[in-house]
């Protein structure tokens, strides 16, 4: 792996004659996993950040040991692309959605099939409240169906389990994707984004929309990822419009904006150093060009606070969507288009790096 | 007229307004059907004034005043003229007769058919305008008029020549006075300055952007590493912009005609042109005239589309002459080319006077003189088969190219042209010839012809240069083959103002570049090869306005490849990608360029900023990025002798920029640290703000997790910044004191 240093100026191409530049070339290798024979779609540690759970197009997620990269099973029963996952506190249990239009909870360790919640619609994202009673899901508009958000209970014995929403949500354009909802602090809002380039954050009790972000200094396209801090106060969305911001998740003020060349896909922030990590790339169908340069598929390093590229890691033969810090900071992973994971454990360069 | 009315009318004739795109209808020039148009700016007070409803009426005068016996055959002559320009009313025509010697009065008046009145909306406007375009029968009052603008200055014979007045002109002509009376000296007000922008302290030069709707000029402030702005503008133009060619203005095109802009402080508009729907605009090199294009797709596709160009004088606004015709007029393609003709129509000759601009079309080349806008001598130049002609920059002549004719029995030929005496100065024939291309060095004292020629077999050809030296007697023509004379030339270069130029030569993808000059060492006379640089990868070559440095540049294909060369000590400074790049401009002064990705693909649309010697100064990224010009700089002032003395004693004066340098860039450290420490308290201001919020909720958050206290996200990572200090190498020196 590569991390290439660049100066507050943000040079970038100028090694040999700017005094002022630093090149910091560290060679990690990063592990490369091949599990999957589709595009990804998600990743996601568990806290304890010695499993990485993958989804891809395929219909197959799949469970990783974090730290060599050795797989170490699959959940089988999907019968379309899979979305998004996420895992429960104790890493017991998983929740899958998928474009089959359902979403599955699974025991993490046996990779049984506990439950299964039918939608009319795909499901697009999940995520466990912070106490792991209930869940988020959203599914896309569909046939008859416009695209919403569904919170289900969690029973603590799968016998019990019900597919009865709790609570329903509409988007204010049904026909616009929410590509992702995530729990705000003490499951008290859900906060979600997707297409119409709006964040939202709703009552998770009545249902009511509490907040919106303003049209002015929101995203301008489609907003395709989103990302809390460890202790909710924080998240970080990626959209098309070539920009990730950072926003407050009380309140919903923007603090931060971060621009770079290409769409974003997916964000990720590190929970040890003040640096995010957005990835995307020209849309597949997009790519024309024979060079590879030109798609820029790159995860680009940035100084949280002064909003600066720190650098990119390159590797990925094709535009990155998904991207996942380890709990602990010290490695991140990747997927891509292109099929693969790329797993990186950061050396010492990487935490000497100043800007 | 009601809109019922309108409707009825319209179902009457079959129309479906649906089918109707009112803004596609336009009215004719003048015509308003009686009624006041809003737009003062567009219509004069004059045409306020009431229809008297004499409008299809004209008065022609200076006709022969005849006797009665000749009455009628004059009546036969003049509906014989007026029957060719519009339709006379029945009796429309009446002649006067003097009562008491039966004689003409030696004027007649003339009624075209009566137009439809009492129009009364826009609406009805259009209904009229739509009904008479469809049945092709335009009204009288057009006739009227344009009888009138095709008849002023008919000659009937030698001693009778028409002078035709609308009749509802005759008011306006009797009021005038006898006397005539001296317009009033209007008191001089003076205007803005224009060139404010050359007095920029900095010295900093002027750049136009324009990156999705909106249109910038920015300062290029090198110094700061960032462009300054000026001015913004959205939706400035509505095509694209242009500077003037000494920086002056800066022209923006528009449904309405074409504007320019310019002055002291921001820009302000200077002066409007009226041209609808105008497409392309050119300049005269002294800025002094403005040519607008426009042209009209034919509706039938047979047809050639309609071209009109005007010209301009740029202060006053004041159209010069226009131009009229099918697109063949204006250019040498066959029919049923290119819609429209290639641009510039008009080609200015060289020199700031802006004398003489001349168009090329089949078999002519047509010359003319801005004094009076017409054609030297009256008549164009007959060159038969002529394709291409090319003004030297800075004196009135013309080169001329004319291909092989007959099958190669007659030869092709390369000819100089004084204009304005038409005499030719030098011609060259050639043979076997496939093309021709002509190159003029900036200040006129060369013209390279690259010429392509066919190989014996005809199946291919290879190229060669023929040298002219103009400012020499006799104009000697000198030869030049490339060593390797089957390579193929991929681009030329003259260097400005100098006496090199730079060839690319061979075969894609590695091509060579070499460098050539009209001087040797001994021999000013002849031309020698300087160096050739093996397998570039280059298609363009870019030469700085002052000469010495060239970039080699790939463009497109090549990804943005640019070779920094110093030609006065052939040498690399420096090699740099940016990465499909599509336009490299240097800047006036030859200090900086610009390198951009303009919107012919979507990624990485922006431009960069490099010095001359290869080093990135800044880049900006801008989606939809279309166009970037530096502002051009009117030459200076300063003599060549003074200009090298300046370049000799460079030390004395550059100590004090220096010193600027250093003090702006100390400035800019300190901003920069500043900044940095406002963003780091605000942040930590946030993180305060979330650690307490967090830690009054731990009881509700243990509650929820069934009283599980790990809340141990804080305690199990700590975020450390921890300094490193590696010592990579120490070397000993001993220093003997001599």
């Amino acid at each position: 792996m590569t991390i290439e240093c660049v100066n507050p100026e943000g040079l970038r191409f100028n090694q040999m004659k700017s005094s002022s530049h630093q090149t910091l070339e560290t060679r990690m290798r990063p592990i490369l996993m091949k599990g999957h024979e589709r595009p990804l779609t998600f990743l996601r540690y568990n806290r304890n950040g010695d499993l990485l759970f993958s989804c891809a197009k395929d219909h197959t997620p799949t469970v990783w040991f974090a730290d060599n990269g050795e797989r170490l099973g699959t959940y089988r029963g999907h019968s379309g692309a899979v979305w998004c996952c996420d895992i429960s506190r104790d890493s017991s249990r998983l929740i899958t959605g998928s474009a089959d239009q359902t979403a599955k909870l699974w025991d993490v360790k046996s990779g049984k099939e506990l439950f299964t919640f039918k939608f009319g619609a795909p499901a697009r994202s999940v995520d466990f409240s912070v106490d792991d009673h209930l869940a988020v899901i959203t599914t896309d508009h569909f046939v008859g169906t416009s695209s919403a958000i569904h919170v289900k209970r969690i029973a603590e014995d799968p016998e019990d389990q019900v597919g009865d929403s709790v609570l329903v949500l509409q988007s204010p354009d049904g026909k616009k994707k929410i590509n992702r909802a995530v729990w705000g602090p003490l499951n008290q809002t859900i906060v979600s984004g997707g297409e119409d380039a709006a964040i939202r954050i709703w009552d998770a009790e009545t249902g009511k929309l509490l907040k919106q972000s303003d049209e002015e200094v929101g995203h301008k396209e489609a907003i395709t990822s989103l990302c809390k801090a460890a202790d909710d106060s924080h998240f970080l969305t990626g959209s098309h419009d070539k920009t990730a911001k950072l926003w407050d998740m009380r309140t919903l003020t923007l603090i931060k904006t971060y621009t770079t060349v290409v769409p974003v896909n997916a964000v990720a922030m590190s929970p040890l150093l003040n640096h995010v990590v957005l990835g995307g790339g020209q849309d597949a169908s997009a790519v024309t060009t024979t060079d590879h340069r030109a798609g820029k598929f790159e995860a680009k390093f940035y100084d949280t606070i002064l909003q600066e590229e720190i650098g990119g890691v390159k590797g990925h033969f094709g535009p990155i969507n998904a991207l996942a810090f380890s709990p602990d900071g010290k490695s991140f992973s990747s997927g891509g288009e292109d099929g693969y994971v790329r797993l990186h454990h950061f050396d010492s360069n990487y935490f000497n790096i100043k800007i | 007229m009601e809109v019922v009315d309108i409707d009825a009318r319209a179902a009457k004739l079959g129309i479906d307004w649906s089918q109707v795109n009112f803004d596609s209808i336009q009215l004719p020039p003048g015509e308003d059907f009686g009624i006041e148009s809003d737009d003062e700016a567009v219509y004069q007070d004059d045409q306020s004034e009431f229809d008297t409803g004499f409008g299809n009426i004209i008065v022609v005068d200076h006709l022969p005043v005849v006797p009665k016996e000749k009455f009628e055959k004059l009546e036969g002559v003049v509906k014989k003229i007026y029957n060719q320009l519009g339709v006379i009313k029945e009796n429309g025509l009446w002649m006067p007769v003097d009562p008491d010697t039966k004689m003409t009065l030696g004027y007649c008046f003339i009624e075209f058919n009566t137009p439809q009145k009492g129009a009364q909306t826009r609406l009805f406007l259009m209904v009229e305008y739509f009904l008479r375009v469809s049945l092709n029968v335009w009204g009288s009052l057009q006739e009227a008029q344009n009888a009138k603008e095709k008849s002023h200055g008919y000659k009937l014979d030698k001693s009778h020549i028409f002078a035709v007045n609308m009749f509802d002109d005759f008011d306006r002509l009797m009021n005038v006075k006898e006397e005539w009376e001296p317009p009033q000296a209007r008191p001089y007000v003076p205007g803005e300055n224009l060139q404010k922008w050359l007095t920029d302290e900095k010295a900093r030069d002027q750049l136009v952007i324009r990156s999705g709707p909106d249109t910038e000029v920015f300062w290029n402030d090198t110094r700061q590493k960032a462009p300054e702005p000026v001015h913004k503008r959205p939706y400035w133009t509505e095509s694209y912009v242009q500077w003037s060619p000494l920086g002056t203005y800066l022209v923006t095109l528009h449904k309405q005609g074409a504007a320019v802009w310019g002055g002291a402080d921001t820009f302000t508009r200077l002066m409007r042109y009226q041209h609808s729907m105008v497409k392309l605009v050119d300049f005269s090199p002294g800025e002094k005239y403005l040519v607008t294009y426009h042209s009209q797709e034919p509706s039938n596709p047979r047809d050639a589309s309609k071209v009109e160009i005007k010209v301009f004088d740029v202060r006053t606004g004041r159209m010069m002459r226009d131009f009229k015709g099918s697109a063949d007029e204006f250019s040498i393609g066959g029919p049923g080319g290119v819609a429209g003709a290639s641009w510039p129509v008009f080609r200015w000759a060289g020199g700031k006077d802006d004398k003489y601009f001349a168009k090329l079309s089949k078999n002519t080349i047509s010359v003319y003189e801005t004094e009076t806008f017409s054609l030297i001598d009256k008549k164009s130049m007959k060159v038969d088969n002529v394709v291409d002609i090319c003004w030297s920059p800075t004196d009135s002549i013309l080169s001329l190219f004319v291909p092989e004719q007959g099958g190669g029995n007659q030869p092709a030929k390369v000819a100089l042209v004084q204009i304005p005496s038409k005499v030719e100065l030098r011609q060259k024939n050639l043979f076997s010839v496939s093309d021709c291309k002509m190159y003029w060095q900036s200040s006129g004292e060369y013209l390279a012809v690259k010429v392509d020629r066919y190989t014996k077999t005809k199946k291919s050809t290879y190229s060669g240069f023929e040298l002219f030296r103009i400012k020499e007697r006799d104009i000697p023509i000198e030869v030049l083959e490339l060593d390797n004379k089957n390579d193929k030339i991929i681009a030329f270069a003259w260097e400005p103002k100098g006496h090199r130029f730079a060839v690319i030569h061979g075969d894609q993808p590695r091509p060579d570049v070499s460098f050539y000059s009209m001087k040797t060492a001994q021999n000013t006379g002849r031309v020698s090869k300087l160096a050739t640089l093996k397998a570039k990868q280059a298609n363009a070559l870019f030469w700085s306005p002052t000469g010495k440095y060239i970039i080699l540049a790939g463009l497109k294909g090549f990804n943005g490849q640019l070779e920094f060369f110093n030609v006065d000590e052939l040498e690399t400074m420096a090699t740099a990608e940016h990465f499909m790049a599509t336009d490299i401009e240097w800047d006036p002064t030859g200090r900086y360029v610009a390198t951009a990705v303009t919107s012919v693909h979507e990624m990485e649309n922006g431009f960069t900023i490099w010095s001359f010697n290869g080093i990135m100064l800044y880049r900006i990224l801008k989606d939809h990025f279309f166009q970037l010009a530096w502002r051009p700089r009117p030459p200076s002032f300063l003599t060549a002798e003074k200009e090298e003395e300046i370049a000799k004693t460079l030390k004395k004066y550059s100590k004090k920029y220096e010193a600027e340098d250093q003090d702006v860039s100390l400035l800019l450290s300190e901003q920069d640290r500043e900044k940095r420490k406002a963003l780091k308290e605000e942040w930590e201001k946030w993180v305060m703000q979330w650690k307490s919020l967090h830690e009054e909720e731990k009881l509700v958050r243990q509650n929820l997790r069934d009283g599980e206290v790990s809340d141990v996200e804080e305690d199990e990572y700590e975020a450390k910044e921890v300094e490193f200090e590696d010592l990579i190498d120490v070397t000993e020196e001993i220093v003997q004191e001599s």
